[in-house]
C-alpha cells in the first residue's frame, strides 16, 4: 500500500480536520466581495449624513430633472443606435459572403481601443460644432457599439444553425427567419452588450466635459470638485447608482426570457446567406462605420501630431506618465487578479446558491459608475484612512474596486478551461485541496491569468475619472496629464498622450476580440 | 472479509433528498455495479463514497474503518478511494505518465508507470499528451491513473458511456479482467444493464434512492424480486400465473416453475423463451403481428395475442422477420420464475 495508512479510528475524523477539508475559500470570497461592493454602502453612508430635509430639498431642485432628461434621453438614443449598429455589423460580419470577414472583425471591434474622451478630443478638436446633445449621441455611439457587435457576433457564431434553417424549411424566408428566430435567440447577448453601452454611459465624465453636455455623471463631478460639497455629490451618486441598479435588473429579466440550450461542440456553423448584389452596398456601409468610428479619431491623433511636434515636445514628462501609467495599472491588475481567483474558484467549484449570489454580488458591482467608486474611496480615505488620502494605495484600490468585475471575468473564462472532475480525480489520488490547487488547477489557469492582468492592467492605464480624484499629489498618469493640456486647449500637446494611451488599448481590444469570439472559426 | 459496507446511508442536494436508506456490501476483490435509471441517484451514491458529497445519515465503512457516518467525514483524499470519471478526466497539462505517476510518491513513479502502462495495453505512450489520445486510450489512462497508488476500492462513473458500442464492449472486458488480475474491489456505475450483466460479480439495482434487489446478474435477470427490477435489466414479459407448488398454469398452459411457489402471480418470460411458429402447436396462442425489427444477432417481433388473459403487448425474439400484420402462434418455454402480484 503506498497510501498513509491512519490509525484506524471507529469514530472517523476529528473536527479539526473536518474542519480543514471544507476549507477558507468561502470566507476568502466573501471578504473579498465585501470589500468590492463596499462602496455602495460608502455612498449611502454618505449621502445618510445629509438628512431627511437637506435630501428632499437637494432631490426637488430642477437641476435633478434636467439631469434625468439629459442622462435618459442620451441613453435612449445611444442604445438605440448602438442595438442597430452592433447587431447590423454583427450579422454582416458572420452570417453573409461579405469579403474579408476577419479583417472587418477587428475592425469593428478597436474602435474601443479609443477612449471615450480621447475621442471627444478628435471631434471637439477637429469640428467646432460637435458638442451638445447631437455631439453626445455621436461620440458615444462611435465608441460603444462594439460592445454590442462582439457579444451578438459571439452568439451568431456558436449559435446552432439548426433552429434557423428548420425556420427555412417551414416555409419562412430569409427575413421572417432573421426576425422570429435569429433575433430572439441572440437576445441574451444583444440584452448583455446593451446593458454595458448604458452602463458606460452612467460613468461616463470626461467625454461630455469636453463635449460641454450634463449628465448625473459630469454634474456629481462638477459638485464635489468645485463646490466640495460631499453630501449633495452623495445623493447625486445615489441616483446614479440607483438607475445603474435598475438597468441590470432589466437586463436580467430581459436575459432570462431566452435561454440559449445548445451551442458550443454540438453546434453547427450556419451557411452564409450570398449577398450578390447587395456586397457593394454592405462594404460601405461597413466602411462608413469604421470610417467614423476609428478613422476620424486616427486622423485627429495624426493631424495633432504633426502640428504639435512643431512646438517643443516635452518628452520627459510622457516618459514619466507612461512609467506613472503602467506602474499603477500593473500593480493594480495584479491585486485585481490575484483577488479574483478566491471568488471565482467559489462559483467555478459549488454551484450552491451562496456561491453564486457571492457571485453574483461581485458581478453587480461593475453597475457603479466609475465617479461613485472613486467618491467612495475618497470618502473612505478622508474619514478612516487620512493618511493615505491621495496616495499611491489609494489609487490602486480604486483600481482594483472598478476592475474587479473585469479581472473575475477574465479568470472564469479561464477556470471554464479546466475540464470538469479533474481536481476531484486529483484529490481521489490522494492530494491535498491545497496542492491541487498548485498542481492541477493554477497551471491550467496560468495563461488565463495572464489575460486577465493584462486586461485589466491595458484598461486601468486609460481610466481617467478615478485617476482626477485619486491620484497621489503631484502624480500625472497619461489620461490626467492629457487631460490638463485638453482643458487648457493645448491640442497638439495633448496628442501624443492620446496616441500612447490608444496604442496601450489595442492589445486588449484584440484579446478581449478573441475570447469573445474565439481564435478561428 | 467485507470489503465496502454502506449501511442505511441518506443523503440530499440542499433540502431535497436523494438517498433514502442504501444498504449495500461488495466482498473484498469483487466487481460490483450500481444499475439505476439518470436521476435514481447513484451520482451521488458515487459522490459520497468518494467523499465528494456528504451523508446525512448511515455509515459508510471500508475494511473496517468509517469513512462517513454523517457526522464526520473523512476528507477525499485520505480516503484511498480511486475514482474513473466519466469522461476520464485526466490532467490536460500533464503527459500520460505524469497522469499516472500523479498519486505516487517521487521515487516510486518511474517503475509504477511502466507496470501500469504495460497493464493497460499501452506501452510506450507514456510521453504523449492526454489530447493525442483517442476516447478509448484516455479512458484506459485514467484507470492506470486512479490504480497506480493501490487503492482500496475503484469507484467508476459510467467509464465507458462516451465511448462507441464496439468499442465499449471491448474495453468493458478488458477492464474486467484488468481489475480482476490486480484484484482490485470496484464499483461501477451505469445505467446501461448490459454493462452490468456483462460486467459485475454482483449486481445492485437502484431505484428512487433505494437499492430495489442486488444479486448476482444471474439471479437479477432470472429471478427478479418485482416487475420494475424484471423490466431494469432488460425486456420482460409479465403474464398472469397461478402458481401451485413446481409449476404454474398460464395461458401458455402448464409451465415448469424456477423456484416453488403457490397462489396467483406474475410470470416472468424473458424474450426469448417465446416461440414463434406459422402454424398451430400445442399450448400456442395466436397472435398479430404489430412489428419486427432486425437487431443483428435476432428479430425483436412485437405481438398482440388474442387472448383474454394476457397483455396487450408481448415481445418476442426469432430467429427471422416476421411479416408485420400477419398471424403468428406463440408459444412458452419453461422454467418460469413468478413475481408477486403488483
Amino acid at each position: 500500500m503506498t497510501f498513509p495508512r491512519d490509525p484506524l479510528r471507529a469514530k472517523g475524523p476529528s473536527p479539526l480536520r473536518r474542519w480543514r477539508a471544507t476549507g477558507l475559500l468561502a470566507p476568502v470570497a466573501v471578504a473579498v466581495v465585501a470589500v468590492v461592493a463596499s462602496p455602495l454602502g460608502f455612498v449611502i453612508a454618505q449621502a445618510a449624513q445629509a438628512g431627511w430635509g437637506q435630501t428632499r430639498r437637494l432631490l426637488g431642485r430642477p437641476l435633478i430633472a434636467t439631469l434625468l432628461g439629459h442622462t435618459l434621453g442620451l441613453a435612449a438614443a445611444v442604445t438605440l443606435a448602438t442595438a442597430v449598429l452592433g447587431f447590423g455589423a454583427a450579422y454582416l460580419v458572420e452570417r453573409t459572403t461579405i469579403p474579408g470577414r476577419r479583417a472587418w472583425t477587428v475592425a469593428l471591434a478597436l474602435p474601443l481601443a479609443v477612449p471615450e474622451f480621447v475621442r471627444g478630443y478628435s471631434w471637439v478638436s477637429l469640428f467646432r460644432s460637435v458638442h451638445g446633445y447631437w455631439g453626445a449621441v455621436l461620440v458615444m455611439t462611435c465608441s460603444l457599439y462594439p460592445l454590442v457587435f462582439l457579444p451578438v457576433a459571439a452568439a451568431l457564431r456558436h449559435g446552432d444553425a439548426a433552429a434557423e434553417e428548420v425556420s427555412r424549411s417551414l416555409g419562412h424566408g430569409r427575413l421572417a427567419t432573421l426576425w422570429r428566430v435569429t433575433l430572439p435567440l441572440t437576445r441574451p447577448a444583444l440584452a448583455g452588450g446593451v446593458l454595458l453601452v448604458s452602463l458606460y454611459l452612467l460613468g461616463e465624465y470626461g467625454a461630455f466635459a469636453m463635449l460641454r453636455y450634463t449628465t448625473f455623471a459630469t454634474a456629481v463631478f462638477t459638485q464635489y470638485k468645485l463646490g466640495f460639497d460631499a453630501a449633495s455629490a452623495s445623493l447625486l451618486t445615489l441616483v446614479l447608482v440607483g438607475l445603474a441598479l435598475l438597468l441590470v435588473a432589466l437586463e436580467a429579466w430581459a436575459g432570462r426570457r431566452a435561454r440559449i440550450t445548445r451551442h458550443g461542440a454540438l453546434a453547427r456553423p450556419a451557411v452564409p446567406v450570398r449577398l450578390g448584389g447587395w456586397t457593394l452596398p454592405a462594404l460601405v456601409a461597413l466602411a462608413t462605420l469604421v470610417g467614423v468610428s476609428l478613422g476620424v479619431p486616427l486622423y485627429a491623433l495624426a493631424y495633432w501630431l504633426v502640428k504639435g511636434s512643431s512646438t517643443t515636445l516635452p518628452s520627459a514628462s510622457v516618459l514619466g506618465a507612461t512609467l506613472a501609467t503602467l506602474g499603477y495599472a500593473l500593480g493594480a491588475a495584479l491585486v485585481a487578479t490575484v483577488c479574483a481567483i478566491p471568488v471565482a474558484l467559489y462559483g467555478w467549484r459549488r454551484g450552491t446558491r451562496p456561491a453564486r449570489a457571492v457571485e453574483r454580488i461581485a458581478y453587480l458591482t461593475r453597475a457603479l459608475p466609475g465617479i461613485a467608486v472613486a467618491l467612495s474611496v475618497v470618502f473612505f480615505a478622508v474619514r478612516w484612512a487620512q493618511p493615505l488620502y491621495q496616495q499611491p494605495p489609494m489609487l490602486i484600490l480604486g483600481y482594483v474596486l472598478l476592475f474587479f468585475p473585469l479581472a473575475l471575468t477574465a479568470v472564469r473564462a479561464a477556470l471554464a478551461q479546466v475540464p470538469p472532475g479533474v481536481e476531484e480525480a486529483a484529490r481521489s489520488l490522494g492530494t491535498r485541496p491545497l496542492a491541487v490547487l498548485g498542481r492541477v488547477t493554477l497551471p491550467l489557469v496560468l495563461p488565463g491569468l495572464g489575460a486577465a492582468v493584462a486586461m485589466v492592467g491595458l484598461t486601468a492605464s486609460t481610466e481617467l475619472t478615478a485617476t482626477l480624484l485619486l491620484r497621489p499629489t503631484g502624480t500625472q498618469t497619461l489620461a490626467t496629464q492629457f487631460w490638463v493640456y485638453t482643458s487648457g486647449l493645448a491640442y497638439g500637446a495633448a496628442a501624443p498622450y492620446a496616441a500612447l494611451m490608444v496604442a496601450l488599448s489595442v492589445p486588449s481590444v484584440l484579446l478581449l476580440t478573441r475570447r469573445s469570439l474565439g481564435s478561428t472559426r | 472479509m467485507t470489503g465496502l459496507s454502506v449501511v442505511d446511508l441518506h443523503a440530499a442536494h440542499g433540502r431535497s433528498p436523494v438517498l433514502h436508506g442504501i444498504d449495500l456490501t461488495v466482498p473484498d476483490g469483487a466487481l460490483a455495479c450500481v444499475l439505476g435509471p439518470s436521476g435514481c441517484g447513484k451520482s451521488t451514491l458515487l459522490r459520497v463514497l468518494a467523499g465528494f458529497h456528504p451523508a446525512a445519515a448511515g455509515q459508510v465503512v471500508l475494511h473496517g474503518r468509517v469513512l462517513d457516518d454523517g457526522r464526520s467525514r473523512l476528507a477525499a483524499e485520505r480516503r484511498g478511494i480511486g475514482l474513473v470519471p466519466q469522461d476520464g478526466a485526466l490532467f490536460p497539462h500533464l503527459s500520460v505518465a505524469a497522469n499516472i505517476g500523479f498519486g505516487l510518491p517521487r521515487s516510486q513513479r518511474r517503475a509504477r508507470v511502466e507496470e501500469l502502462l504495460e497493464l493497460v495495453g499501452l506501452p510506450g505512450l507514456g510521453e504523449r499528451r492526454p489530447h493525442q489520445l483517442s476516447g478509448g486510450q484516455q479512458q484506459r489512462v485514467a484507470l492506470a491513473r486512479a490504480l497506480a497508488p493501490r487503492p482500496r476500492l475503484l469507484l467508476l462513473d459510467e467509464p465507458f458511456a462516451a465511448l462507441d458500442a464496439a468499442l465499449r464492449a471491448e474495453l468493458r472486458r478488458e477492464v474486467a479482467s484488468t481489475l480482476r488480475q490486480a484484484g482490485t474491489t470496484a464499483v461501477l456505475v451505469t445505467h446501461d444493464q448490459d454493462e452490468a450483466l456483462s460486467f459485475a460479480d454482483t449486481i445492485a439495482v437502484l431505484r428512487d434512492g433505494r437499492i430495489a434487489q442486488s444479486g448476482s446478474p444471474d439471479e437479477l435477470y432470472h429471478r427478479p424480486a418485482d416487475a420494475a427490477v424484471a423490466g431494469v435489466l432488460g425486456e420482460a414479459n409479465l403474464i398472469p400465473a397461478e402458481a401451485g407448488g413446481v409449476d404454474a398454469r398460464t395461458a401458455f398452459g402448464v409451465l415448469p416453475l424456477a423456484t416453488p411457489a403457490s397462489g396467483s402471480a406474475l410470470a416472468l418470460l424473458r424474450p426469448a423463451q417465446l416461440r414463434l411458429t406459422a402454424t398451430p402447436v400445442a399450448g400456442a396462442v395466436p397472435a398479430k403481428v404489430l412489428g419486427s425489427d432486425f437487431r443483428g444477432h435476432d428479430h425483436r417481433v412485437e405481438l398482440r395475442p388474442e387472448a383474454v388473459d394476457l397483455p396487450d403487448g408481448l415481445i418476442a425474439s426469432a430467429d427471422r422477420p416476421w411479416p408485420v400484420g400477419g398471424e403468428a402462434y406463440v408459444s412458452a418455454v419453461g422454467p418460469v420464475h413468478v413475481l408477486p402480484e403488483a
